[in-house]
C-alpha cells in the first residue's frame, strides 16, 4: 500500500503534466484525447489512492526531488485536499469523453488536440495548488491552472465571439487576483523568512499583531477571493462559464472554483491559525455579510439571465456563499458542511453544465426561450435537468440536500438561526429558477420546424453518471460527511500541521 | 410473508406501475389493466399488513445511513397504516374513476397521467411508513415533485399557473419552516426517530416549544392551515381524478397525517398539554375552519367550492391535535378516514358531471339531478357525512370533536365546529338542491339539458360505491377507533 501511495503522491500531479506536451507532439487528436483521458483516469486513481490513505485522519507528507521541507518543496495530504484532488480528477475524467463530442462543434479541428493540452495543464495547475505544501507552489500552480483555463475560455470564440471578450476579463481579473496573493505571499516571506505552510503556521503564531502579516492576509485573502468569484469579486465568472465551450463550463464549474474555496480555507485555518483570524472579526464581518449577500444576489440574478449557462454561473455565486457561509460559522460543523458542499456541488453543478451543453448541442442556442418543450424531445437529457435543479434547490435524495442539511444544522448547533433563515430562504429563490427551466422544458409547447432528438450516449453517459452520482450521495451522505468531518477537523483542529508520515524518502 | 417483505412489496407495487405505465406508451388498454391489478394487488398487501399488525407482527426496516445517527427507515404504527389503507383503497376506486374520465374526456399524456399518479401513491405510502422526521421529509418532497405534472397536466397557461402556486406554496413552506424544524429538533434532542411520547423532554421553554410547533404546523403546507391554503383551490385546475384521489386523500391527508404523527410522536400529547404550546394553534385552526367555509360559500365553481371546503375540513384534524388530548388526536385521526371517503365522494361526482354536461359552474348546474340521479344521489350521500348527519360516517368524528371541545373548556371551539357544519349546509346542500329545480338554457333550440346522460359507468359507479362506504364506515367508526387507541399510549405511564 504505502509504494502506491508514494507513487500516488507525484503521479496525481505529474501524469497530466507529461500528458499535456505529449497531446501536442502525437498531433492527431484521437490519439491525443486517448493521452487525456488516461492520464486523467490514472489522476483520479492516484487521488483516490490518497484519499484511502488519509480518510482516517492521517497526514501525508512527500518532499519532492528528496529536498527535505522546509527549504524543499513539500506535497502534503489530508482529507480536505485529497477530497478536493478527487473531485477534481474526477471531473476531468467524466468531462473529457464529452467534450469530444462537443468540440467538433465548439472549436476548430486544428485546435482541438492544443485544446487537450490546455485541459491537461489546467487540470495540473488546479491538482498542484491542491496537493502543495508549500505556499509559493500554490501560486506557481494557480497561474499554470489561470493561463490555461484563460486559452479553454477563449477557445469558445468559434461559436459566439463574446468569448473572447469574456476570456479577457478573467485575464484581467485573474491576474490581479494572482497578484495580490503573490504580493501577500511577498509580505509574509518577508516576516517569517519561510514559504512552507508547515513552517508558515508555526512562524506566524506569536506575530498576529504584527502589521506586515496583518496586511498579507488582506491581500491573500482578496486575491483568492477573485479566484473563488466571492461576491461582489465575481464579475469574470458568468461570462467565462457561458461563453467557454460547454464541455469547459462543467469541468470549471465543478472544479476552479472549489479549488480556490480550498486554498482559501488552508490559508485561514492552517497557516493563519483560527484564532487569528477569529480574532480579526473578519470572518463575522466580512466574510459571513459577502456570503449572504451572494446567496441572495446571485439568486435573484440567476432568475432573470435568458442565457441559461449565465443562470447556472449565477447560481453558482450563490452556492459559493453557501460555502462561504460554512467557513464562517468557524465550526467542525460548518467547515464539514462547506467541504461536503464543494463536493456535493461539483457532482450537481458539473451535471447540470453538462445537460446543459447536451441541449446545445442539438438546439445550437444557450437561450431559454429557446428551449421550449426540449424536455419531450430529448427525455433524459430533460430528467437530467430537472434532478440536477432539485439537487440545487437541495430536495431530500440529492446530493444539495445533505450540505444543506449539514450547513442548517451547524447553524442552529451555532444558535445562529436568523443565519440559518437566510439559508432557507435564498433556496427559495433556487426553486423560482429551477422552476422557470422546468417549465419551459415541459410544459411549453413544441415549437414547430424544430426536429431534435435525444443527445448521443457519449453525451448522455457522462451527464448521467453525475446525477447518478448526485442521487446517490444524496441518499448514502454518510460517505461524504465523514470525510468531510476528518477534512474539517484536520483544517480546524491543526491535524494538517501535526505530524505525518513521510512518503518517500527525503535528503538523498 | 414475513411483515417487512409485505412492507416492501407494498411500495415496489405502485413504484413498479409508476414505471410499467411509462414503458406501456401506446398500449392503453394493456397498461390500464396492469395497472388496475396493481391497484387490486396493493390493496390486498395493505389489508394484510393490518391484519398481521393486529397480530402483533412489527414492521421495521433500516434503508441506509444517511449519516451517523439518522438513517432512511420504515417503521409502521398503526396511524401510519390506517393511512396507507385509506390511500391504497382509494386507488383502486380512482384508478377505475380516471380510466373512465381520461377517455371520456378525451384527455392527453394518459400514460405520465397514470405514472405520476401511481408514484404519488408511492410516495404517499412513503410517508406512511417514515420511522423518522428525515424519511417522512424525503417522501413529502417527493410527493410534491410528483403530483406538480399532475396539476399541470392540461398544459394550458391557467393549469401552469395553478401548478406553480401549488409547487410554490408547497415545496416553498417545507424548506423555509418544515426544514430548519427538522433540523432544530435534531439540533436539539440529537433524535428525529417517531417516539411514543415525543422526544422532548423539557430541553426547551414552552414559548420555543410553540415556534417549533408553529414551524411544523405551517411547514407541513399541504395541511393547508391558514394563510398557506392557497395551494389548494389552485391545484383545481388538474383533472379532476387528480383532485380526488391526491387533494381528497393522498396530498392532504399526507398534511394532516404529518402534523398529526408529530403531535403524537415528536412533541406528545401530554407535553403539548402540559406546556400549553399548542394553544394558539386550536384559533388558528378554528379560524381556519371558519374562514375556508365563507370562503367556499362564494365559490361558483364546483371543485374552487369542494376545495374551500377541504380547507375547512382539514383544520378539524389540526384542530384534533392542537386540543392536546388523547381523543382529541383520535378524533382527528377518525376524520381522515371520514372525510376521504365523503370528500372524494363529492369530487368524483363534480367530475361525472363535469364528463357528462362540461359544466364547471354551480349556477349552470340546475335541473342536471334529474337526468343523472346516480351521480346525484351519491353527491348528496356525500354531502351529508361532511356535514355530519348520522347515520353516515362524518358525523362521528365531528361529534368527537365536539366533544374533546368541550372537555377541554373550548367552549368558543365547540361554537366554531357547530357553525362550520351549519356552514356545510349553506354551501354543499344547494349543489344537490339544483339538481332538481331551475330551468334550463336553450342552445341550438333545444334546452341542452335534453341531450344529457349520466357520465359513462367507470366515472358514475365509483363514486356510489365510496358513497355507500360513508355509511359503512358509520356502523364500523368503532371498529377504526379501537385500532387506532394504541397509537397514544406512551411505554411507562
Amino acid at each position: 500500500m504505502s509504494d502506491w501511495v508514494h507513487l500516488a503522491i507525484v503521479c496525481v500531479v505529474l501524469v497530466p503534466l507529461f500528458a499535456s506536451p505529449l497531446a501536442v507532439i502525437v498531433g492527431y487528436r484521437t490519439f491525443a484525447f486517448a493521452i487525456a483521458w488516461i492520464a486523467s483516469g490514472l489522476s483520479l486513481l492516484c487521488a483516490l489512492i490518497l484519499l484511502m490513505a488519509v480518510k482516517d485522519g492521517t497526514v501525508l507528507s512527500y518532499a519532492m526531488g528528496g529536498w527535505a521541507p522546509p527549504i524543499g518543496i513539500e506535497y502534503r495530504v489530508d482529507a480536505a485536499n485529497a477530497l478536493v484532488l478527487v473531485i477534481v480528477s474526477a471531473m476531468a475524467f467524466i468531462t473529457l469523453p464529452y467534450s469530444r463530442e462537443t468540440i467538433r462543434q465548439e472549436i476548430a479541428t486544428r485546435h482541438h488536440t492544443l485544446f487537450y493540452a490546455c485541459l491537461m495543464l489546467c487540470l495540473t495547475g488546479l491538482l498542484g495548488v491542491t496537493i502543495t505544501g508549500d505556499a509559493f507552489n500554490v501560486f506557481v500552480f494557480l497561474e499554470i491552472s489561470s493561463l490555461a483555463t484563460y486559452v479553454l475560455v477563449s477557445l469558445g470564440a468559434k461559436n459566439d465571439k463574446r468569448a473572447l471578450s469574456a476570456a479577457y476579463d478573467y485575464l484581467i481579473l485573474g491576474t490581479i487576483g494572482a497578484t495580490f496573493f503573490v504580493i501577500g505571499l511577498g509580505m509574509i516571506y518577508q516576516a517569517t523568512g519561510t514559504l512552507n505552510m508547515v513552517d508558515l503556521a508555526e512562524k506566524l503564531s506569536g506575530m498576529e499583531e504584527n502589521r506586515t502579516v496583518r496586511s498579507a492576509f488582506a491581500f491573500l485573502v482578496i486575491g483568492m477571493g477573485l479566484k473563488v468569484a466571492i461576491y461582489p469579486l465575481h464579475r469574470w465568472l458568468p461570462g467565462a462559464y457561458a461563453f467557454a465551450p460547454s464541455s469547459i463550463s462543467a469541468f470549471l464549474a465543478a472544479t476552479s472554483t472549489k479549488v480556490a474555496i480550498y486554498v482559501l480555507m488552508r490559508f485561514m485555518f492552517s497557516v493563519y491559525s483560527v484564532k487569528f483570524v477569529f480574532e480579526l472579526d473578519l470572518l463575522e464581518y466580512i466574510v459571513m455579510p459577502l456570503a449572504v449577500l451572494g446567496m441572495f444576489v446571485g439568486s435573484a440574478v440567476a432568475v432573470y439571465q435568458a442565457n441559461i449557462k449565465r443562470l447556472l454561473a449565477f447560481s453558482s455565486i450563490a452556492q459559493i456563499g453557501y460555502m462561504l457561509l460554512g467557513i464562517g460559522l468557524v465550526s467542525v460543523e460548518g467547515t464539514t458542511a462547506t467541504m461536503a458542499h464543494l463536493f456535493n456541488h461539483a457532482v450537481t453543478k458539473g451535471a447540470l453544465f453538462l445537460a446543459v451543453g447536451a441541449i446545445i448541442y442539438r438546439i445550437g442556442s444557450p437561450l431559454v426561450r429557446d428551449m421550449e418543450g426540449i424536455g419531450r424531445q430529448m427525455p433524459w437529457t430533460g430528467a437530467a435537468m430537472v434532478i440536477g435543479g432539485l439537487s440545487l434547490i437541495g430536495v431530500p435524495a440529492t446530493a444539495g440536500f445533505v450540505s444543506k442539511w449539514q450547513l442548517l444544522f451547524a447553524a442552529f448547533e451555532k444558535g445562529w438561526w436568523p443565519i440559518s433563515m437566510l439559508i432557507v430562504a435564498s433556496s427559495l429563490i433556487a426553486v423560482i429558477y429551477v422552476w422557470r427551466i422546468v417549465e419551459t422544458l415541459y410544459m411549453k409547447p413544441v415549437p414547430a420546424g424544430r426536429d431534435v432528438s435525444e443527445a448521443p450516449l457519449s453525451l448522455l453517459i457522462p451527464t448521467w453518471v453525475l446525477i447518478i452520482a448526485t442521487i446517490y450521495f444524496g441518499i448514502d451522505a454518510n460517505a461524504i460527511l465523514s470525510i468531510s468531518e476528518v477534512a474539517a477537523r484536520s483544517m480546524l483542529e491543526g491535524g494538517y500541521l501535526g505530524d505525518a508520515t513521510i512518503v518517500g524518502e527525503v535528503g538523498r | 410473508m414475513s411483515p417487512n417483505t409485505l412492507m416492501i412489496l407494498s411500495l415496489v407495487i405502485p413504484l413498479a406501475a409508476s414505471i410499467m405505465c411509462l414503458l406501456l406508451k401506446n398500449q392503453h388498454n394493456l397498461r390500464d389493466g396492469l395497472t388496475f391489478a396493481a391497484t387490486l394487488a396493493l390493496f390486498a398487501t395493505v389489508l394484510s399488513m393490518a391484519f398481521a399488525l393486529e397480530d402483533g407482527a412489527k414492521f421495521s426496516l433500516n434503508l441506509v445511513d444517511f449519516a451517523p445517527g439518522i438513517s432512511f427507515a420504515f417503521e409502521i404504527e398503526r396511524l401510519g397504516l390506517m393511512f396507507a389503507l385509506v390511500a391504497s383503497s382509494l386507488w383502486v376506486l380512482t384508478h377505475i374513476y380516471g380510466v373512465g374520465y381520461m377517455r371520456g374526456n378525451n384527455e392527453k399524456h394518459h400514460a405520465r397521467f397514470f405514472a405520476c399518479f401511481a408514484f404519488a401513491i408511492f410516495a404517499a405510502l412513503g410517508i406512511a411508513y417514515s420511522a423518522n422526521l428525515l424519511t417522512l421529509f424525503l417522501f413529502y418532497e417527493l410527493l410534491t415533485v410528483s403530483t406538480y405534472p399532475l396539476v399541470a397536466h392540461k398544459g394550458t397557461p391557467e393549469a401552469i399557473r395553478g401548478a406553480r402556486i401549488y409547487l410554490g406554496i408547497l415545496m416553498g413552506t417545507s424548506i423555509f419552516f418544515l426544514l430548519p424544524a427538522i433540523v432544530w429538533t435534531w439540533s436539539i434532542t440529537g433524535t428525529m426517530q417517531f417516539t411514543p411520547g415525543g422526544v422532548f423532554n423539557g430541553q426547551i421553554s414552552p414559548l420555543f416549544m410553540g415556534i417549533l410547533l408553529g414551524l411544523y404546523a405551517f411547514g407541513i403546507g399541504k395541511a393547508a392551515l391558514m394563510p398557506f391554503h392557497a395551494w389548494l383551490p389552485a391545484a383545481m385546475v388538474a383533472p379532476t381524478p387528480v383532485s380526488a384521489l391526491l387533494h381528497a386523500v393522498a396530498v392532504v391527508k399526507a398534511g394532516v397525517f404529518s402534523i398529526l404523527k408529530v403531535g403524537i410522536y415528536i412533541f406528545g400529547i401530554d407535553n403539548l398539554y402540559s406546556t400549553g404550546s399548542s394553544e394558539w394553534l386550536v384559533w388558528v385552526a378554528a379560524g381556519t375552519i371558519i374562514i375556508a367555509s365563507l370562503i367556499a360559500m362564494a365559490q361558483d365553481n364546483l371543485k374552487k367550492r369542494l376545495a374551500y371546503s377541504t380547507v375547512s375540513q382539514l383544520s378539524y384534524i389540526t384542530l384534533g391535535v392542537a386540543l392536546a388530548t388523547t381523543t382529541g388526536a383520535l378524533d382527528g385521526a377518525l376524520h381522515i378516514v371520514t372525510h376521504a371517503f365523503g370528500k372524494i365522494t363529492l369530487f368524483m361526482c363534480a367530475g361525472a358531471i363535469y364528463v357528462a354536461t362540461h359544466k364547471t359552474e354551480i349556477s349552470d348546474m340546475n335541473g342536471l339531478g334529474r337526468k343523472m340521479p346516480f351521480t346525484y344521489l351519491a353527491f348528496g350521500i356525500g354531502a351529508l357525512s361532511i356535514i355530519g348527519l348520522p347515520p353516515l360516517a362524518g358525523s362521528w368524528s365531528k361529534w368527537l370533536l365536539l366533544i374533546t371541545a368541550a372537555e377541554t373548556n373550548h367552549q368558543i371551539v365547540v361554537g366554531v365546529l357547530i357553525l362550520s357544519s351549519l356552514l356545510n349546509v349553506v354551501y354543499l346542500l344547494p349543489i344537490f338542491a339544483r339538481g332538481f329545480y331551475g330551468g334550463g338554457v336553450v342552445q341550438d333550440g333545444v334546452p341542452w339539458r335534453e341531450r344529457i346522460q349520466e357520465a359513462p359507468l367507470f366515472c358514475v359507479v365509483p363514486p356510489c360505491i365510496t358513497a355507500v362506504c360513508c355509511l359503512l364506515i358509520f356502523f364500523y367508526a368503532g371498529t377504526i377507533e379501537e385500532f387506532l387507541i394504541p397509537i397514544t399510549n406512551v411505554p411507562g405511564q
